[in-house]
């Protein structure tokens, strides 16, 4: 853990009791059965709001707090350990979209709402199953948006849509020319196909040429900071469950063969842990923000991946029950490995980055 | 506005970068620019040319190989932020620190710890002036991860100890004025019979057989001693002790192999800058190889999610002030992405890695292929990876082993 300020201690804290206590992962479980398409807890997330952390990145004259993007992510790992249902990273990542390339009357007119849970918003942007934002076909003519976008995190409860088209972005508020259907997906989140068809659309004229690309890798550090949180949840019930389970007359813990796959875990996690931190940490510098994204997720992934399989097979056969959590880790970590570039898409992009 | 204890601490500071500044002109030779410290390293024998020597006696007469040791037994007395300062100044300059080896690294900080104000007083200015070599006496033909188990007989005798047994794979022995031992003192008991000595290299009865390494070098030996004397004074701790004492060893031990630093300056250039001058490049600029080039990639990503741990391990055990059980993880991690980097070297270099001697290979290339097979040892001693997961898993995790 990376060295906090003691601001950031009582938000971490904070976040840990509060999603320990009001938000397990039964919380979770109680989204679900009510297949609501939603599928979050608006009670839930109003609380969230009141304890600031829609606004963590927001600046103080929007309403924000502006504690910085480690802070944010520091909440995000938290609510990631319990897999609460939020769309607090969807909105906070659009709010970033708002604060890089957004006039001065667009962040009046939206980030207030943001900051204070009265309004949802999420990002908009691959039209197929494969992250891809360089094969955007959405298009705006006359200030009219048009295009389809495939999977779209956090979508129905979303008031506000960031979405990028062939020449940028452009906010696109909820209504008349947007519509969406769902997409059910193991997480057992919100995803939806959005249809824009002539939607009104605004767009964000700042942030220069590579918004789209500093957006994303918001997205990307975000994401990572919540698959880090899961990676670390499932890598503790692990350790926990095999200290209880008793096989040949000895607690699992206690073999070897075990104790060594722990072990390896437990270094791939701190190898996970110190990049997703690296990554908000260059946000929060602003400093090599593209490099540092891509080791964020790609080690996010690859960690994830590994741990959820692992979680699943040293738990023995209660690890595939659904009334075992582990199995849900697994069901949302392969949904947040592919959205904002997979493991092959981010080596691609570092080794662009690094000129090979 | 900084306050005036700011100001004087900067102004401080500054005098210090003054007074290392004018020290490395005065007294850095300037043809061993750029040269790394190969008098440190057991790697080899001490022929220091007159260059080498005048750098070490200059750097060791101010205690600054040793910048955070005490200064009254001949270290830098230097602070965490002039040692920086210090850094700093000699990598503008291309300077390398020319103090080192176990005594520096593992021996030093040990006896700092543990020992008593007299050892101290006869043991450490000689460390900080370069002037003296230790090797580790910890290893024997049974007792190599099983530590514990040594059998190297240490009898008191009233005034010294009769040494009888075999150490083996001591490292530099051949070269060492001094040796740092465990033994027992006590049969009874597997840890608390193990006490810390302190052994001449040249007391009769000690005798050093080198043992030629799959790398062609032979920096490693079998040491044996028979009916060897060793003065009372020479035990450090309690009789008894040494298991604790030792096991303190190893952790600077580790920290020093898996320092992300000097992992950093080991690698040198980055794995693609050297495929971009061995594999066809593209017109893009991209290799034309795209498996290889992904797995480049791959390797990169997870080596700077290695430094990064490394910055973090550092940045914490600094806030929390101690030693951290982090350093096995950082060596286990750390020695495992250096064999795969030099692997995958092979890889991008085809035969031109695997040159053993003469015409046809630059020395870096031969370099590499003794570094890669040295580097198989890293993930061996200073306790395998292996004995480094027990430890995580028992130590951190407390994954016991319940009877
Ligand atoms: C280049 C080099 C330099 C060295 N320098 C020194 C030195 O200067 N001084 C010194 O005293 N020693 C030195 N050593 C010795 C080193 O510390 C030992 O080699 C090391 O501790 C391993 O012991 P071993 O060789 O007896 O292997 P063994 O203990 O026989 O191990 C063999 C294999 O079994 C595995 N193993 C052993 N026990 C367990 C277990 N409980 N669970 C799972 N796996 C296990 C090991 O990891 C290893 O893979 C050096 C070694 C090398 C290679």
């Amino acid at each position: 853990m990376a060295v906090l300020t003691e601001e950031q201690e009582m938000l971490r804290d904070m976040a840990r009791d509060w999603a320990s206590n009001e938000s397990p992962v039964t919380e979770f479980r109680k989204v679900r059965a009510s297949g609501d398409p939603k599928a979050y807890d608006e009670g839930a997330y109003g609380k969230m709001a009141d304890m600031g952390w829609t606004g963590v990145i927001v600046p103080e004259e929007h309403g924000g707090s502006d504690f910085g993007w480690l802070s944010a992510g520091l909440v995000v790992e938290e609510l990631g350990k319990t897999l609460t249902a939020s769309p607090l990273v969807a909105t906070t990542v659009a709010a970033s979209a708002i604060i890089l390339g957004g006039s001065d009357e667009q962040k009046a007119k939206y980030l207030p709402r943001l900051a204070s849970g009265e309004m949802v918003a999420t990002l908009a942007v691959d039209e197929g199953p494969r992250h891809a934002p360089e094969t955007i076909e959405t298009s705006v003519s006359g200030g009219k948006l048009s295009g389809t976008k495939a999977f779209v995190h956090e979508a129905h409860g979303a008031d506000l849509f960031v979405v990028a088209a062939k020449d940028g972005l452009y906010l696109v508020e909820k209504g008349e020319g947007v519509s969406l259907s769902t997409r059910k997906m193991t997480d057992q989140r919100s995803h939806a196909e959005v249809t824009f068809e002539g939607a009104g659309a605004d767009k964000l004229e700042g942030g220069g040429d590579g918004l789209l690309e500093d957006v994303l890798d918001r997205a990307r550090i975000l994401t990572a900071a919540e698959m880090l949180g899961m990676a670390q949840a499932v890598f503790d019930t692990t350790l926990d469950y095999l200290k209880q389970r008793v096989q040949f007359n000895q607690v699992l813990a206690t073999f070897q063969a075990l104790q060594h796959r722990m072990a390896d875990l437990f270094g791939d996690l701190a190898m996970m842990r110190s990049a997703v931190e690296g990554g908000l940490q260059a946000l929060d510098s602003g400093f090599g923000v593209a490099r540092a994204a891509s080791i964020a997720k790609a080690e996010a992934n690859r960690v994830l991946h590994t741990m959820s399989r692992e979680g699943i097979q040293l738990h023995g056969g209660i690890g595939m029950t659904d009334e075992y959590d582990v199995g849900f880790y697994l069901k949302r970590a392969r949904i947040l490995e592919n959205a904002w570039g997979s493991t092959s898409y981010l080596r691609d992009r570092f080794a662009r980055i690094g000129g090979y | 506005m900084a306050t005036q204890a700011e100001i004087d601490t900067q102004s401080e500071e500054a005098a210090f970068r003054e007074e290392v500044k004018q020290f490395l002109a005065e007294n850095f030779p300037p043809e061993l620019k750029g040269k790394s410290n190969a008098l440190a390293s057991v790697e080899g024998p001490t022929n220091e040319n007159d260059a080498q020597a005048k750098w070490r006696k200059a750097m060791g007469s101010r205690g600054w190989g040793t910048p955070t040791w005490p200064k009254e037994y001949g270290g830098g007395g230097l602070s965490r932020k002039q040692a920086r300062i210090l850094n700093e100044e000699m990598a503008k300059v291309g300077a390398f620190n020319p103090i080192g080896g176990m005594g520096v690294m593992m021996f030093g900080p040990t006896l700092l710890e543990y020992g008593s104000e007299e050892q101290k007083k006869e043991h450490i200015p000689p460390i900080c002036r370069g002037e003296i070599r230790w090797c580790q006496g910890y290893s024997e033909p049974n007792a190599g991860s099983d530590l514990a188990n040594l059998q190297t007989m240490a009898e008191d005798k009233g005034d010294h100890y009769l040494v009888n047994g075999q150490k083996t794979w001591t490292s530099g022995g051949q070269w060492a004025d001094k040796c740092f031992c465990l033994v027992r003192t006590d049969r009874s008991d597997k840890h608390k019979g193990i006490s810390f000595l302190l052994i001449d290299m040249d007391t009769p009865g000690v005798e050093v057989r080198p043992i030629q390494m799959i790398s062609g070098m032979s920096p490693f030996c079998e040491t044996f001693f028979t009916d060897v004397k060793v003065p009372k004074e020479n035990l450090v701790g309690e009789e008894g002790q040494g298991w604790t004492i030792g096991k303190r060893l190893l952790q600077h031990e580790r920290t020093n192999l898996s320092g992300g630093g000097a992992m950093a300056r080991l690698m040198g250039a980055s794995m693609s800058d050297i495929a971009k001058k061995h594999l066809e490049v593209g017109e893009d600029g991209e290799l034309a190889d795209k498996v290889m080039r992904d797995r480049i990639a791959d390797f990169e990503i997870r080596w700077n999610s290695f430094l990064l741990t490394a910055r973090r391990a550092t940045e914490e055990s600094k806030a929390a002030g101690g030693v951290s059980d982090i350093a096995s993880v950082l060596k286990k991690l750390g020695t495992k992405l250096g064999q795969e980097r030099a692997e995958m070297l092979i890889e991008i270099m085809g035969y031109q890695a695997l040159g053993w001697e003469g015409e046809g290979f630059s020395d870096a290339e031969l370099a590499g292929t003794r570094g890669w097979l040295f580097g198989k040892a890293t993930t061996i001693y200073g306790g395998s990876t292996e004995i480094q997961n027990n430890i995580i898993a028992k130590r951190v995790l407390g994954m016991l082993d319940h009877q």
